[in-house]
């Protein structure tokens, strides 16, 4: 491609680019990153934060019916992890630090950076801070193909992936469905996305305990109560490497969507005319999207509130560039959630709390303080 | 670079809104598209930086095919400054300047040196350099028009395309946002609405009518009683600029005189 004829050859490299637009040649050279944040700030930032997660995650795993105290947990799980010794009269605190506890605050912790990533990037999507996977309806939509899988016994090929593989699916068919419905004659109004997404969420959560009425012998009710408000109680070992392999790759995937993700955010012509395609990028993300929001839900019910106030919260500090949230979204999310499952199953011990129930507490109040922020429209209406 | 539209037609839902529309940019040149409202301006731009693909007829940017070109490489050639809808996460102005080099860049690589001092440059040409670290939510109208406008042009293109980007602007930031497409040196097509603004600034005039070119050419030529009363119903008398010698059209209220 030639350049144009107004300026010479070398146009395209060095200060001279500038004249092409006709910008005055002797502005004061900037310092680096003057107008732009700093990288430092934001790897300090993130550093904190995972050794803030190191600590949280030792501390809850010494909480609960039995008080461990950090110091003797750190002992206990640097033996596990370093093939050490424990003396014979340790075996139970061992068991319970290695058998019970660890596996459930460490996918605490993953379904925590996994629901706020999700959340960021199901934001950017729809260019809507009040979207996250359970007001559109995609975790529900993934607890019925979950419970779907679960009580028809479907999908029994893929052995223990089937609930996760059920729930993928329901996820992807319902993002689809709500994206369907919300979009009329290709535009997609923010109203109508987060309007449908509640209602369908609804509508998923009734064919789901439907469902579960109607299986034959089941605990019907703590079993809707666990899809809809999220536990973590049945966390085991073996439940753990398909989420942290799926949730980790979906993190730093959706990172590196990062400046995607800020131009989509701007609007399907305004980022048409950067050279993204809206629609095929959306259609990579949906799936993105869904299947971790499967693969979590398949572990840990449908969570609310966590995809919606991670971000949010992420945004205030770092601001709204999607590659720096992206980077502490995941990290802030792990922590909050460590901490909330460790709320939910120690603030009325020996019973517990729903999930739900702790994330909607936190989570209700900011979904309405940010409806009433100023300056906030529903996409211009 | 020159921009060719060849007998472009958009049908959406069985409407038509642009029919058979053929106008040529020569290189450098600045071509204003004007027309009534729902005229088919902004759907015809919207064929140029491909947020619409039209249903019939080609776009040409020099020799090559518009919808031929890969996305990312036809946003390196052609910018746009569109109506935006609006944005509900609060990036900076610098952010949303920066975000201009997108095409240039893979994945979340880092502006270099001289692509921020780019920036820097085209907020200071548009006046916005003071609000570099301000959210963009908080911006005036007019201010906002001018980051966008300086986000089209840190893309680098060679052609650009803008719609009506004199909304909300001040006279001041109007007449240097005009005088500033003129001296660009780029290949520039420009829905506006205000004729006057339109002589004033484009080496040719194009009236859309129906979503049909209706006529063409110089704006002394195009922009005469009889055309503004067929096409946007108004009386007009046109009187030349005493400085320019341009056309400068005054309407009249009242239709009997």
């Amino acid at each position: 491609m030639p350049p144009p004829s107004t300026s010479p050859p070398s146009a395209r490299s060095g200060a001279a680019a500038a004249d092409v637009v006709g910008l005055p040649p002797a502005a004061p050279a900037p310092t680096a990153g003057g107008r732009f944040a700093t990288r430092g700030a934001l790897l300090a930032g993130c550093a904190a934060l995972t050794a803030l997660l190191l600590g949280s995650v030792v501390v809850a795993i010494g909480l609960g019916p039995a008080v461990i105290t950090p110091q003797e947990t750190a002992r206990h799980l640097w033996a596990a992890l370093s093939g050490g010794r424990i003396g014979a009269g340790e075996v139970t605190t061992y068991q319970i630090i290695w058998q019970i506890r660890t596996p459930r605050v460490l996918l605490a912790a993953l379904v925590g950076a996994g629901l706020s990533a999700v959340g960021v990037a199901i934001q950017a999507m729809v260019r809507n801070a009040l979207a996250d996977p359970f007001v559109l309806g995609v975790s529900s939509g993934a607890s019925v193909g979950a419970v779907g899988v679960t009580v028809t016994g479907g999908l029994a090929a893929l052995g223990i992936y089937a609930v996760s593989a059920g729930a993928f699916l329901g996820a992807l068919a319902a993002s689809l469905l709500v994206y369907a419905a919300a979009s009329s004659r290709g535009a997609l109004s923010p109203l109508r996305l987060v309007l449908t997404g509640v209602a369908m969420s609804l509508g998923f959560q009734a064919v789901m305990s439907l469902i579960i009425y109607f299986a034959p012998d089941s605990e019907a009710t703590s079993l809707v109560l666990y899809w809809t408000m999220g536990s973590f109680g049945a966390a085991t070992w073996g439940a753990l490497p398909v989420v942290a392999v799926v949730v980790t790759a979906g993190v730093v995937t959706l990172w590196r969507y990062g400046r995607v993700l800020d131009v989509l955010s701007l609007g399907d012509e305004t980022a048409a005319s950067l050279g993204v395609g809206p629609d095929r990028h959306r259609k990579v993300l949906l799936v993105l999207v869904s299947l971790v929001t499967g693969v979590m839900v398949a572990v840990s019910g449908a969570i609310a509130f966590v995809g919606l106030v991670m971000p949010h919260v992420v945004r205030m500090a770092v601001g709204a560039s999607h590659a720096r949230v992206l980077a502490v979204a995941p990290l802030a999310g792990a922590v909050f959630m460590v901490w909330v499952d460790l709320a939910a199953r120690t603030l009325v011990a020996p019973r517990e709390l729903p999930l739900g129930v702790i994330t909607a507490l936190v989570g209700v109040p900011v979904f309405v303080a940010l409806m009433r922020r100023r300056g906030y429209t529903f996409g211009g209406r | 670079m020159d921009l060719r539209l060849d007998a472009i037609s958009v049908v959406t839902d069985g409407r038509s809104l642009v029919s058979g529309l053929s106008l040529d940019v020569s290189d450098g040149q600045v071509v204003g598209l004007v027309g009534p409202n729902g005229s088919g301006k902004s759907t015809a731009l919207r064929c140029v930086y491909r947020a619409l693909r039209p249903s019939s007829g080609t776009v040409w940017v020099g020799e090559q095919e518009l919808t031929r070109l890969p996305l990312r490489r036809s946003a390196q050639t052609v910018a746009a400054m569109t109506q935006d809808g609006g944005v509900d996460f609060d990036f900076t102005v610098g952010e949303v300047v920066a975000l201009g080099r997108a095409p240039h860049l893979r994945g979340n690589q880092a502006l270099s040196g001289r692509e921020r001092e780019l920036c820097e440059r085209a907020m200071d040409r548009l006046d916005i350099g003071h609000l570099a670290h301000r959210g963009v939510l908080t911006l005036s109208g007019g201010e906002r028009q001018r980051v966008l406008l300086a986000r089209a042009l840190v893309q680098e293109p060679e052609i650009l395309v803008l719609d009506e980007p004199t909304n909300h602007l001040d006279v001041r930031h109007q007449v240097e946002l005009l005088s500033l497409l003129r001296e660009s040196g780029l290949t520039v097509l420009v829905v506006l609405h205000d004729l006057n603004l339109a002589a004033a600034a484009c080496d040719r005039i194009g009236v859309l009518s129906g979503g049909r070119l209706v006529a063409s050419g110089a704006p002394a030529a195009v922009l005469t009683p009889e055309l503004v009363g067929d096409v946007f119903g108004v009386r007009a008398s046109v009187v030349q600029h005493p400085l320019t010698g341009g056309p400068q059209l005054l309407y009249s209220l009242d239709s009997t005189r």
